[in-house]
């Protein structure tokens, strides 16, 4: 493993709303876990949560190029282990 | 929710979505009709059941009741055979909001067990047996070796819980019952929760804490719709905690607000420097004569509490009117002909609201940050708004727990020292404190008591978006740039 995982809160207000201001807290808690093998950072509007109906489906989380959708903190954790393997 | 009390993040995300659908269906051609379909565009045909349903049928229904509350009807008192859009029909009719804002969907609520002390099978029958000798009842006896209680003779005291060297006698408690401060909430006789809205102060604590989502808001959205697309002069007022919910700048959060379709934004904390300066002169009043000690009297919570539980605090209430009570004063006398909104971060402001006439609709957090998914406004992208009235850093710092108090002390003269004494969220604890200082006259901690319904204050409130820390963050900058209520007297 050379390569940092990227993982991208979505902070647009949907998702915001839909529960990603309780994924704020992985900004903290995943450097401390992974230390710098992991990248973690807030962004605006991904984008995904206007096709259709899919706001029901935030907040989005993206690791890597996964999307995760209604996502939450054990879920984010798990597709970064699973990245890490 | 704040801190400890975490509201279910399942529940809140439902609650949301449907109140974002609803909107929705406002907006659109067919209000009535596409409120019918929620719950089945929610659910649609062959999508698979939330393993916490027994079937797709059962969760459309309770889709369905959760939408009644989105529409602002109790969802106890509506017919089973009453269709969503009949009651989209009569929402949109609506003068006037219920009376009171809390109500329980049952279909929900059954899943929990009655309150009670149960031995687990982790009891190994031991020769002491502490259990049986502490109960002062004589309901625990022994049989196959092993320690049972007779629900009978059992008070619930909870003293073999205490001492069982094994920790295994615990407490099924029911989360609603245990977090109501004032025994406002119980199951019936069918074990459904059932609120009696006489003990009931609206607190929303049971509503944060019902793992199920069964107690609900009744949402004043429709109402607030109905008047900004009839174009009325619709104009909000923005209790401080909101500026910590959503990701952007306060300045930002009056142009979404704008964009929402109201006509103009006022700062609650402007009310909050009225309440401020009011409370500070009544303070050094009845000190000067000789008074023990006073309360706050900002939280609607608290408000409800002294009214309906501890008559004998009424004496020792500040008679200062709230933040919400001031602004709207100040709206109205600045706009005679508007329709005026409160954005709470609690469901008590829904009482006090129905109390003054001057303010017309409550919407909360998650009501605000519904309403703007519904539209895509995306608030990190907007334009920035100044305020008219620039409110003080103390009064924008009234949503934090101690906020109230430090500010009322920022106006003390020196020769009036406050003790402050804060009560950071109500208890069924901190509720028998507070009778206890009414009943002595007096309290060995202080003499300016601060009681905030929720733990952290107002940015703890039941139904605010972002999570506490990140909130508090937030509005502690917003405080950091805002000038001291200081500077406005001396300017006056």
């Amino acid at each position: 493993m050379s390569e940092k995982v990227s993982v991208k809160v979505c902070l647009g207000t949907t998702c915001f709303v839909m529960g990603s201001s309780n994924l704020q807290e992985l900004i903290e808690t995943v450097p401390k876990k992974y230390g710098d093998r992991v990248e973690v950072s807030g962004v605006p509007c991904l984008g995904l949560c206007s096709i259709d109906w899919e706001f029901s489906k935030a907040p989005y989380v993206k690791v890597d190029d996964d999307v995760i959708k209604e996502a939450t903190v054990e879920k984010v954790l798990k597709a970064i282990d699973e990245k890490l393997k | 929710m704040a801190m400890n009390t975490s509201t279910p993040k399942e529940t809140s995300h439902l609650k949301r979505e449907i109140l974002v659908r609803l909107i929705k269906a406002y907006l659109s051609d067919n209000f009535e009709e596409n409120t019918r379909l929620i719950p089945y565009a929610m659910r649609p045909k062959n999508s698979d059941v939330p393993n916490y349903r027994c079937c797709i049928f059962k969760e459309r229904a309770i889709l369905r009741d959760r939408a009644i509350a989105g529409l602002g009807f109790s969802i106890e008192d509506t017919d089973d055979s009453v269709l969503l859009s009949e009651l989209a029909n009569k929402a949109e009719k609506r003068e006037v909001p219920d009376e009171h804002p809390l109500t329980v969907l049952t279909t929900a609520c059954k899943g929990c067990v009655p309150s009670r002390i149960y031995v687990t099978d982790l009891c190994q029958g031991c020769v002491a047996r502490p259990c049986v000798n502490t109960c002062k009842f004589g309901a625990i006896s022994i049989q196959n070796g092993k320690s049972v209680i007779d629900p009978e003779k059992c008070k619930n005291c909870g003293m073999c819980v205490q001492v069982c060297p094994y920790q295994a006698i615990q407490k099924i408690i029911v989360p609603c019952e245990n977090a109501c401060p004032v025994g406002a909430i119980a199951k019936d006789e069918n074990g459904h929760a059932k609120i009696d809205f006489d003990k009931c102060i609206s607190c929303g604590k049971c509503a944060s804490a019902c793992p199920f989502g069964a107690v609900h808001e009744k949402s004043q959205i429709i109402d607030v719709l109905k008047h900004v697309k009839a174009g009325k002069k619709v104009i909000a007022m923005v209790a401080p905690a909101m500026f910590g919910q959503l990701p952007c700048k306060p300045q930002q959060l009056k142009e979404a607000i704008m964009e929402l379709g109201f006509a103009d934004v006022y700062e609650v904390a402007q009310g909050a420097d009225v309440t401020t300066k009011t409370e500070a002169a009544e303070f050094e009043e009845r000190l000067m004569k000789g008074a023990e000690f006073m309360t706050t009297s900002c939280c609607a919570g608290y408000n409800e509490l002294v009214d309906k539980h501890i008559p004998d605090m009424k004496p020792f209430r500040s008679d200062t009117k709230t933040p919400m009570y001031y602004t709207a004063e100040i709206v109205k006398r600045e706009n005679p002909d508007a329709v005026t909104v409160f954005f709470s971060p609690c469901v008590a402001k829904k009482r006090e609201a129905l109390q003054n006439p001057n303010v017309d609709y409550v919407l909360n957090y998650e009501e605000i940050g519904a309403w703007m998914i519904a539209l895509g406004i995306q608030v990190a992208e907007c334009e920035e708004s100044e305020f008219k009235t620039q409110a003080s850093a103390e009064g924008r710092n009234y949503c934090v727990t101690g906020g109230v108090a430090k500010a009322v002390q920022t106006l003390l003269p020196e020769e009036i020292p406050a003790h402050p004494v804060i009560i950071d969220g109500l208890t069924k604890q901190s509720v028998r404190d507070l009778k206890k200082y009414a009943k002595n006259g007096m309290c060995e901690l202080g003499n300016l008591i601060e009681v905030m319904a929720c733990t952290g204050g107002c940015l703890g409130g039941n139904s605010t978006v972002n999570a506490f820390k990140p909130a508090l963050k937030q509005v502690t900058n917003y405080v950091n740039e805002s000038k001291s209520i200081k500077e406005q007297v001396k300017e006056g």
